[in-house]
């Protein structure tokens, strides 16, 4: 589908440039309008086009895509399914439903919400304009939906335009303002649902909804129409939608940034003012749990042979996964920093820990993981595998949000496969996963092989770890282990701090972790952590920004006073009452620096301890990125089931 | 090693060694496998999320003359998960094919499940049984109580309606395979492994069907 509207798109870029100029004139005062387009390789005219480019014309624009779109889907989707579909498929009755649906919506809100545009292109013959209003309000929840993306880039414009926030859609949407029991169920047409913070959209490149983090993704079709719109107009001018900014300063800011990833389109919208870079790296997260699943091979091979498929299917199930990810991404700065948190424990009792995980070994186990309190407590790591590639944050992240969204792991022991997408995005490990102190289930057990077959040999390991672990009285030591408050530190005013070591390069091998003590008073409340997590997201960007990085920054806060610093050792934000003055601010520092370094044994897992476990030394490249053994596209189990 | 003829050493068992059964849940997703297999081993419910893989559970069984120890594969009913499920179903001495009387998709998917099974084992080998769950649930009902029977008569197997949230008829399941299994071990001469705590496990009899070839890529 991709390969024909593009030819069907050339002459209506064409077109889109032409009421740009028509429009700019109405919109004399639309310099205010603060929607601002970011392309890849925006050639200096196209910056100015985008910073300036009225969003009607951008709805105009739209509008013509996706009519091109819609009546032109020549797939009458044949599904060609050999087996019954497991899950029902409430396909339209006309094939493609999501995407037809949403040429009538771009078409609805566009018209509405800018009647002077009236397209002149080529109008969609069954889809009445006059009409448009009463199926906006009557309509069921698909038709809604859609305007949410246009209405992002819309309103700046339209408050120019003294309309006020659109009455239109503040009238279509009522104030519900029950929450809905769940996420899943969320009315996308209420203006609570506009309100999140932070929606997360995955689609496929043919359009198809795959997930959104709140709401029905079936509901959300025709906003996921119009973002597949977007993203495909912009590739039709050989450029890649990066990201658009808008809404005016402190009224209404929402930050819309897509990625592709494959064959697959992640969108983010936010009002949350992280950095696009921050929300971007976020989207990548939620790319690499779904390949933690599916394996980038799949996904890639399921839509080479099929460009409409339906992933819901292979990810049925596995929306709490991603919720769960997504709620972990907002509450734990362990994302932020890209490090892994380790619970603070004696250097005694983590060593002992780890002699009993390295004693219970068999053939192919390659890490072996002590998780409690979604912390990590110790990692051992298969020797030759870790030569080859290390162990990045970012998978662990996964793994730990995989134990932690799955209530599921307490019932018994689990085997399953599972990818690391940054060790090696195509191929599977099979992980162990079991809790050693039911019924309690705060220690999590992490074991994981090459071998699919080898359960009973990994949870013969279990069995010794649990030995092991009962004659040291172990769990009653962690037990006890606590996260520590900032007050231990003993310097007046810091409140909170997250200091992250860089590798130092004699043991690069390590696992890149950071410390960071309890969120206590006057962090104790939801928003009050939020609040901070979103003032460290601030300074992370400032320190991060690509065009002016910044080494050390000092920020006076309404409520408290920051100061962020990055050398080439460590990477530190603290976190000061309001009152601390600059100097002694940096004394401050000083005195807390040099107190992680007296506990750094007990902070972080100094080193990791390895053992050997490849009978076979040369399957040991196994686990290597492009390594020999790199998955074998012939036997993917996935594609069994096409 | 702990490996022993069932007929010839069963007397001599102890109290302390059980025979281990494996048992494979089957069926599509939501049907509330998992939530038997809790049922089966613990005695509770609890609202379960999607299983991830499959979860491995035990519980025994006295039967009159022999103890079972069963070890349940609680297979994920998620399509993704379906190209290893194989692994666990291999070498089963008995099969559950779960569906939700409340669903119809859940039964028609039982029987491709069921056709499925029938691939891989020589019958009479297996004790299959199929499971209408959610009983709890008879207002909806969309699959009647004779279209199970007779679905199950066709093909010889076991069926019973339970509900793991009640635990309505769930116990009687398990002692119904539990007979089955027994049944068919003493008949057919079959070798159920001896389990003995503190032992290394063996882990297949050797007679098990050959591997599948179409299971998931092998990890890194």
């Amino acid at each position: 589908m991709e390969e024909e509207h593009q030819d069907r798109e050339q002459p209506e870029i064409v077109r889109c440039s032409e009421p740009q100029s028509h429009c700019s004139p109405d919109d004399t005062d639309s310099l205010k309008a603060a929607a601002t387009i970011t392309l890849d390789n925006t050639s200096p005219a196209e910056q100015g086009c985008g910073t300036e480019d009225p969003p009607p014309c951008k709805l105009d624009a739209l509008q013509e895509i996706s009519s091109t779109n819609g009546p032109s889907e020549p797939e009458p989707e044949p599904e060609p399914e050999p087996e019954p579909q497991p899950q029902p498929q409430p396909q339209g009755p006309g094939g493609e439903g999501p995407l037809e649906a949403s040429s009538d919506q771009g078409k609805v809100g566009a018209g509405e919400e800018n009647g002077p545009s009236e397209p002149e292109g080529p109008a969609v013959e069954d889809d009445q304009p006059e009409n448009a209003s009463d199926s906006a309000s009557t309509d069921n929840t698909l038709e809604d939906s859609s305007e949410f993306v246009v209405t992002v880039l819309a309103r700046g414009s339209l408050e120019d335009q003294g309309e006020g926030p659109s009455s239109e859609l503040s009238e279509a949407s009522s104030p519900a303002q029950a929450p809905a029991p769940s996420h899943r169920d969320e009315d996308v047409t209420a203006e609570s649902w506009r309100r999140h913070r932070k929606h997360v959209f995955v689609l496929s490149e043919a359009g198809k909804p795959i997930y959104s983090r709140y709401g029905n993704e079936e509901a959300l079709s025709s906003t996921m129409g119009v973002m597949m719109a977007l993203v495909s107009f912009v590739q039709s001018g050989d450029n890649t939608i990066r990201s658009i900014y808008s809404g005016e300063h402190g009224t209404d800011e929402h930050t819309v940034v897509f990625m592709q990833q494959g064959p697959l389109v992640l969108v983010s919208v936010s009002c949350s003012r992280q950095s696009e870079q921050q929300l971007r790296s976020e989207l990548l997260y939620v790319y690499n749990q779904i390949v933690s699943m599916l394996t980038q091979a799949s996904i890639n091979r399921i839509f080479e042979r099929k460009k409409n498929y339906d992933l819901r299917r292979l990810l049925a199930g596995s929306e709490k996964i991603l919720d769960g990810l997504l709620n972990l991404v907002d509450s734990d700065p362990s994302f932020l920093l890209s490090a892994v948190h380790c619970l603070p424990l004696a250097s005694s009792l983590r060593d002992s820990l780890s002699q009993i995980l390295q004693k219970a070994i068999t053939p192919n186990l390659v890490f072996s993981i002590l998780i409690a309190k979604n912390q990590l407590l110790t990692i051992v790591q298969e020797k030759t595998v870790i030569e080859d590639a290390r162990l990045e944050p970012a998978d662990l992240h996964l793994l730990l949000n995989l134990i932690g969204a799955s209530s599921a792991f307490q019932a018994g022991e689990i085997w399953t496969p599972i990818c690391l997408p940054l060790f090696n995005p195509d191929c599977y490990f099979y992980a162990y996963i079991s809790y050693l102190d039911p019924p309690d289930c705060t220690v999590c057990l992490l074991l994981l092989s090459t071998d699919k077959e080898a359960f009973y040999a990994v949870a013969d390991c279990k069995r010794k770890i649990d030995e092991g672990m009962r004659t040291q009285n172990a769990l009653r030591a962690i037990a006890k282990a606590q996260s520590y408050s900032a007050s231990q530190v003993g310097v007046s005013d810091l409140r909170h701090f997250m200091y992250k070591p860089f590798d130092v390069p004699d043991n690069h091998r390590q696992l890149t972790q950071f410390t960071s003590p309890e969120m206590e008073a006057p962090y104790s409340s939801e928003e009050e952590r939020t609040r901070l997590l979103d003032l460290y997201r601030y300074m992370h960007s400032r320190i991060h920004s690509n065009s002016r990085p910044l080494k050390l920054i000092y920020h006076v806060a309404e409520r408290e006073t920051l100061l962020a610093w990055v050398t080439s050792k460590f990477e530190l934000y603290t976190c000061f009452s309001p009152l601390v003055t600059k100097a002694s601010a940096i004394n401050a520092i000083t005195k807390l620096l040099r107190w992680i370094k007296k506990e750094e044994d007990r902070l972080f897992i100094r080193n990791p301890p390895k053992y050997s476990t490849t009978p076979n030394p040369s399957k040991s490249s196994r686990g290597g990125k492009g390594g020999p053994d790199r998955q074998d596209t012939t036997d993917n189990g996935f594609l069994s089931l096409l | 090693m702990a490996e022993k003829k069932v007929g010839s050493r069963r007397e001599f068992l102890g109290k302390a060694s059980a025979l281990r059964v494996k048992m494979v849940i089957l069926g599509s997703s939501g049907v509330g496998k998992s939530s038997l297999a809790l049922r089966f081993s613990k005695d509770e419910f609890k609202n379960s999320s999607p299983t991830v893989g499959c979860a491995y559970l035990t519980q025994v069984v006295c039967l009159h003359d022999v103890t079972l120890r069963f070890e349940i594969w609680d297979t994920a009913g998620q399509e993704k998960y379906h190209s290893v499920t194989p692994l666990y179903y291999r070498g089963a001495h008995a099969a559950l094919v779960v569906y939700d009387i409340s669903k119809r998709e859940s039964f028609v998917r039982a029987q491709l499940w069921l056709r499925e099974l029938e691939k891989h084992y020589i019958p009479g080998e297996t004790v299959v049984g199929l499971v209408g769950n959610k009983t709890d649930l008879p207002n909806i009902r969309q699959v009647s109580l004779q279209e199970g029977q007779s679905l199950a008569e066709s093909k010889g197997l076991v069926f019973m309606e339970t509900s793991a949230k009640s635990g309505e008829q769930t116990s009687e399941l398990l002692l119904n395979i539990a007979h089955r299994v027994n049944q068919r071990t003493m008949d057919k001469d079959r070798d159920l492994t001896e389990w003995r705590e503190a032992e290394c496990v063996e882990l297949y009899q050797g007679n098990r069907p050959h591997p599948l070839t179409a299971c998931c890529p092998i990890g890194p």
